[in-house]
């Protein structure tokens, strides 16, 4: 992971994306308008997140399993840079509920999804200050890290697909690959999504060297 | 000792210390009915929606506080003898199934006497009481490995209800949604879809609990 070449390779994939996302020609649709063009920074926020939180989890199984702490320093600082990536996307998400559905905060069964999701992770955070012991905080943490995982998916993949939601792919809407998202698009989307995980990831890697660190300063 | 022996008297310990002092169990069923009845003497008169959400409600906040002290009642040079002599699974499975048993009680009390207090506007009453079981197993599940996490973080009731919230949520929102149905009195076919969720997850709770709890319970 030291190595450069997806670091380069991340940057270089964002400006293409933020150039692609405001100049290339988009299709026009009623309601959505221009603001179509907010998918290519929205939708992204919630590939990274789903990735980063999905390291976590992976990484407080190897904790449990092996019981090193580095194990445990990636998973709490991809909860961290997870939680930046779960508000911005619920900023550029609320900029575009005001435009296409009239309010920041519909009562949308993926908003409040998310919403208890960053509660849930808020609450890791919590567990985690509240003990004294390095050790023991790891395991616990861990532990509700596991736990906390399936019941997001829960929260934001299958919940909505059963209730009515504004969303498309939820709620018998239809999904946006359907009708809308044609191939200029898809030509920005997914170099787009890629580029937000590899900066989250470098979010993340940074964060846990600089916890290294501070760590083995502290303990001499 | 196999798991199905340790369980049974386990369970059996748990089920007579809870008979000896009896406080604990008391205690939960006293804080229920008074719930209620300060519900009904602040509301008066209820429309239905709300009639529905309100007994939810009381019955997450009974939950929270008759499932917090599950961990906390023993001491823990106890729980070192029973680490001595049974596995961590066949703990947690007899607190599981003994928070299921003590939360069914505690729900058809808390049901039986929140209609004796409230009018009763539910159509498919057999639906309903189903649903109001189903929710009693689904907040023991979930609360039991919450209560074990914040029993070892000095067992601060701010954590566990931090903790046990958001997981509860979806749970909580598919059972208002059951007992909406049953109170509309619609056909049976449309709450399948429910039924099978709330299975699902606690389904999911309790694999993610047995596979988790050794390790929050070795340290």
């Amino acid at each position: 992971m030291r190595q450069n070449w997806w670091k380069i390779l991340s940057v270089i994939l964002i400006l293409y994306s933020i150039i692609g996302g405001l100049l290339f020609k988009v299709p026009e649709l009623a309601i959505l308008n221009e603001t179509i063009r907010n998918l290519f920074f929205h939708v992204p926020m919630w590939f990274a997140m789903i990735a980063m939180y999905t390291v976590s989890v992976f990484y407080s199984i190897k904790y449990l399993k092996n019981g090193d702490e580095k194990s445990d320093l990636i998973a709490v600082e991809a909860v961290n840079t997870g939680i930046i990536f779960c508000g911005l996307g619920l900023l550029s998400g609320m900029l575009w509920a005001q435009y296409t559905w009239g309010y920041f905060w519909p009562n949308d069964p993926k908003l409040n999804g998310s919403a208890i999701t960053t509660l849930m992770y808020l609450a890791y955070i919590v567990l985690r200050n509240s003990f004294e012991d390095s050790q023991k905080r790891a395991k616990l943490s861990a532990v509700y890290n596991v736990f906390a995982f399936p019941i997001m998916i829960v929260l934001l993949f299958i919940l909505p697909r059963m209730t009515d939601s504004l969303h498309p792919g939820n709620g018998g809407n239809k999904g946006f690959a359907v009708y809308d998202l044609d191939n200029v698009m898809r030509a920005v989307f997914y170099p787009t999504v890629i580029a937000w995980i590899l900066v989250s990831t470098w979010i993340m890697t940074l964060r846990f060297r600089i916890r290294v660190l501070e760590n083995s300063k502290n303990s001499y | 000792m196999n798991l199905y022996t340790s369980v049974k008297f386990l369970l059996k310990k748990e089920i007579m210390l809870e008979w000896r002092s009896k406080y604990a169990f008391n205690g939960i069923l006293l804080y229920v009915v008074s719930t209620i009845f300060v519900c009904f003497l602040s509301f008066k008169k209820i429309d239905p929606i709300a009639w529905n959400v309100l007994f939810w409600i009381i019955m997450l906040f009974a939950s929270v506080n008759a499932i917090a002290k599950s961990f906390l009642q023993e001491n823990t040079q106890r729980q070192l003898y029973y680490y001595t002599l049974v596995s961590a699974e066949s703990i947690i499975l007899s607190k599981i199934i003994y928070n299921c048993g003590l939360m069914l009680v505690l729900a058809s009390v808390a049901f039986v006497f929140y209609n004796l207090v409230f009018a009763n506007p539910v159509n498919d009453i057999l639906l309903y009481v189903v649903c109001v079981l189903l929710g009693a197993i689904s907040f023991a599940t979930v609360f039991t490995l919450i209560s074990g996490l914040a029993s070892k973080a000095n067992g601060s009731a701010t954590l566990m209800a931090i903790l046990g919230f958001p997981v509860i949520i979806p749970v909580l929102m598919v059972l208002i949604k059951l007992s909406k149905n049953a109170m509309d009195g619609l056909d049976r076919s449309v709450s399948y879809d429910e039924i099978g969720v709330l299975l699902a997850i606690n389904a999911i709770v309790l694999t993610g609990s047995f596979l988790l709890f050794p390790y929050l319970w070795r340290d």
